[in-house]
């Protein structure tokens, strides 16, 4: 089966810096994928490559959906990417801090919706019909991560775990295929993390939704990947299933660092 | 007890320590233009010394009063706000009360212009005295007012919702202006027609200047627009066969009325009913496109640029489609700015006027529709109404702004966002706080 997204030689320069060297990776469908690496090592970079925040220097990036044409990525402006099914939340959280809860994952939908400015100013059947449904839709997808007791709170007034749940209900709201996620667990407590990992597990069983995650929590990692690739100084040092990454020597050496008596 | 007073001793001796070494310095700071008055004909020099007791003392208590007020502040911030929320909420949840509010605000809005003739009338009839006389000059100015009212709503969409700092609003509001005097001098186009074809020209210099800034943000777009203001300004005063100068242009048809023959001060009225219209027009349409798909991306833009466009929102689009919503109002605004003065030249159109327009929507409360209302009245007609004190007004108005300023920085009624009612929720949440009380 073609993988839903295949990444070949990704290359990224900032000036004389190589953030990534030659890059490839592969996402199959309802895969959980990790995506590894020490700071610095370019991980949050190749996913602003792929979904077009940056535009990679060299090398070929390409989606093929389960529903819809598979397609290209390179040169798609972020928006594009959003609308062909990659959603993403961010290492650092970027809500609206002042919309509320509901409205954060109503603007989600604005991609899957179309009313313009002649639908808003004369409110015809049409546009009432489709505000209901994203009404209704995005109040689903809050129930799915649990946070409908929050729907008219404003988005900066939650809860550090809460907000990072928001984003992911405002990625799922978009109707991604695949869901990438920049160290979701960042910042939470053990049972926080517990429950982000039943979360993950759902989203791909219950849609069957890929996911390409970052992740510095190996024990999170470790429990829900199937497969895990490790980027080092902007080189793809290893890959594999958990177990074969853990006994890999580079791996290792990444991040414990060289043993000067070995 | 003996503790509790010693305490207070202490403070009292602290503030009044602090408040005294203010006054001492505002003392020695006003010294040389307060106190000394240099006589140059007879050579003489006056010592005004009670001027400098006055402001000793002034200050002394306003300086108490300041410290009191920022105490408050500092501790009772959320009060202040939940005061405001209980009043939006009783506003919401009791509709007799809202009701009554509207209905005596239209009423009062719809018999605004004869007032003065009713008081004529009772003041001949009865001999009655009132403390303010109304005129047409009441009205005349309340058009103003209203004018600013659409302007600040307009200027909001820009800067309130879609967060891009725009200086250079009043250009479009000289676009709608000099079309619709243009059109009216050479080709006799009457104000009806005029009107909406000055908004849509509005919009499409608001797309011709969104363009060159899609990428600048903050101050950046700020000295952009306030460069693209001062040209347009330019060109209508130095392009003489264009624009007529300096000069201007007179002699500008007032809105058509339909073969009814009125007075000047018919005019005036006529006027105001139909700028009363478009003001209801321009805040139903205003609300219904905050609540909407379009609204919401603007604000989405505004909170997080990349976030937005991460969740699919096309960002050049919304930009350009807010600057376009924008400068319509503004066009709107210009075409009954040139009915109403029938005289119009490039003075009107100068950057006051657009720090004018932006202080309504700072200071009335970014993003909110009332707040945007509440704070045109306070800052056209408070000046107006000051013309009384004429050499303190703008004093007192500058005072007045850094004061809310300091106290409301979220403006004088803040934005409030639209909150959802499921049915599914009550329930959901009983069963969470049995859950809860069992646990």
């Amino acid at each position: 089966m073609q993988p839903v997204l295949d990444v070949q030689g990704l290359t990224m320069d900032f000036g004389g810096l190589r953030a990534l060297d030659g890059i490839s990776m592969q996402v199959a469908k309802g895969e959980i994928v990790a995506l590894i690496g020490p700071n610095g090592a370019g991980k949050t970079t190749f996913f602003n490559c792929i979904t077009g925040i940056y535009e990679p220097t060299g090398g070929d990036m390409n989606i093929n959906p389960p529903k819809g044409k598979p397609c290209r990525l390179n040169r798609l402006k972020p928006n594009v990417v959003t609308e062909r099914g990659l959603a993403r939340t961010f290492q650092n959280i970027r809500l609206f801090g002042k919309m509320t809860v509901l409205e954060n994952v109503m603007v989600a939908r604005h991609c899957r919706t179309h009313a313009g400015i002649l639908g808003a100013i004369t409110r015809n059947p049409r546009t009432r019909a489709e505000e209901r449904e994203i009404v209704e839709r995005s109040y689903l997808v809050l129930e799915k991560v649990g946070l409908e007791r929050y729907v008219n709170e404003l988005a900066q007034e939650l809860p550090y775990g809460a907000q990072r749940r928001l984003e992911i209900a405002r990625a799922l709201a978009t109707e991604p295929f695949l869901l990438l996620l920049d160290e979701p667990a960042a910042g939470m407590n053990p049972r926080e993390t517990a429950e982000l990992d039943g979360l993950i597990t759902r989203i791909r069983d219950e849609e069957g939704i890929s996911i390409l995650l970052i992740e510095h929590d190996m024990k999170l990692v470790m429990s829900i990947s199937d497969r895990i690739y490790v980027l080092d100084y902007g080189r793809m040092i290893a890959q594999g299933t958990p177990r074969e990454v853990a006994a890999n020597t580079n791996v290792i050496k990444a991040y414990l660092g060289e043993t000067f008596d070995a | 007890m003996v503790d509790r007073v010693k305490t207070f001793m202490r403070t009292a001796g602290r503030e009044t320590a602090k408040s005294a070494l203010a006054a001492l310095w505002f003392m020695f700071l006003t010294f040389p233009i307060v106190v000394i008055k240099v006589n140059s004909l007879e050579g003489t020099i006056e010592w005004r010394w009670m001027r400098l007791v006055t402001i000793g003392v002034g200050v002394f208590v306003f300086s108490f009063l300041w410290r009191y007020l920022m105490a408050r502040r500092e501790q009772g911030s959320d009060g202040e706000r939940s005061l405001q929320k209980r009043i939006a909420e009783r506003f919401r949840s009791d509709r007799r009360v809202s009701v009554t509010a509207i209905t005596a605000l239209s009423l009062f809005a719809l018999v605004f212009p004869f007032i003065g003739p009713i008081q004529n009338l009772l003041s001949e009839s009865l001999g009655l005295h009132f403390f303010v006389q109304f005129s047409g000059y009441q009205t005349s100015i309340m058009i103003s007012a209203l004018i600013y009212v659409m302007l600040g709503l307009g200027l909001n969409i820009v800067v309130g919702l879609a967060g891009l700092l725009d200086l250079g609003y009043v250009a479009f509001y000289a676009v709608g202006a000099y079309f619709y005097a243009l059109m009216n001098h050479h080709f006799g186009l009457g104000f009806w027609a005029a009107l909406p074809m000055a908004g849509l020209l509005a919009a499409t210099f608001g797309v011709i200047l969104g363009f060159p800034v899609l990428r600048l943000r903050g101050d950046y777009l700020a000295i952009v627009t306030l460069g693209f203001g001062e040209i347009i300004r330019l060109i209508l005063q130095n392009w003489n066969d264009f624009s007529f100068g300096p000069s201007g242009i007179a002699n500008i048809s007032r809105p058509g009325t339909f073969g009814l023959d009125l007075t000047i001060q018919g005019n005036t009225i006529y006027l105001y009913y139909i700028m009363l219209a478009l003001v209801l027009f321009t805040i139903l349409m205003v609300n219904r496109l905050r609540d909407s798909r379009i609204g919401r991306a603007w604000i989405a833009l505004r909170e997080d640029e990349i976030a937005c466009q991460a969740m699919g929102i096309d960002k050049t689009r919304t930009k350009l489609l807010a600057f376009a919503m924008g400068a319509t109002w503004a066009g709107l605004a210009g075409c009954i700015f040139a009915a109403k003065t029938t005289f119009i030249n490039p003075e009107s159109f100068t950057f006051m006027e657009s720090a004018m327009i932006l202080s309504i929507v700072v200071l009335g409360g970014m993003g909110s529709v009332v707040g945007v209302m509440v704070g045109a009245f306070f800052i056209i007609l408070v000046p107006e109404y000051l013309r009384a004190f004429s050499e303190y007004r703008m004093l007192a108005f500058g005072a007045c702004m850094v004061l809310i300023m300091v106290f409301r920085p979220q403006g004088i009624i803040g934005s409030a966002r639209k909150t959802y009612m499921f049915k599914r929720e009550p329930a959901a949440q009983e069963e969470e706080e049995r859950d809860a009380a069992s646990a």
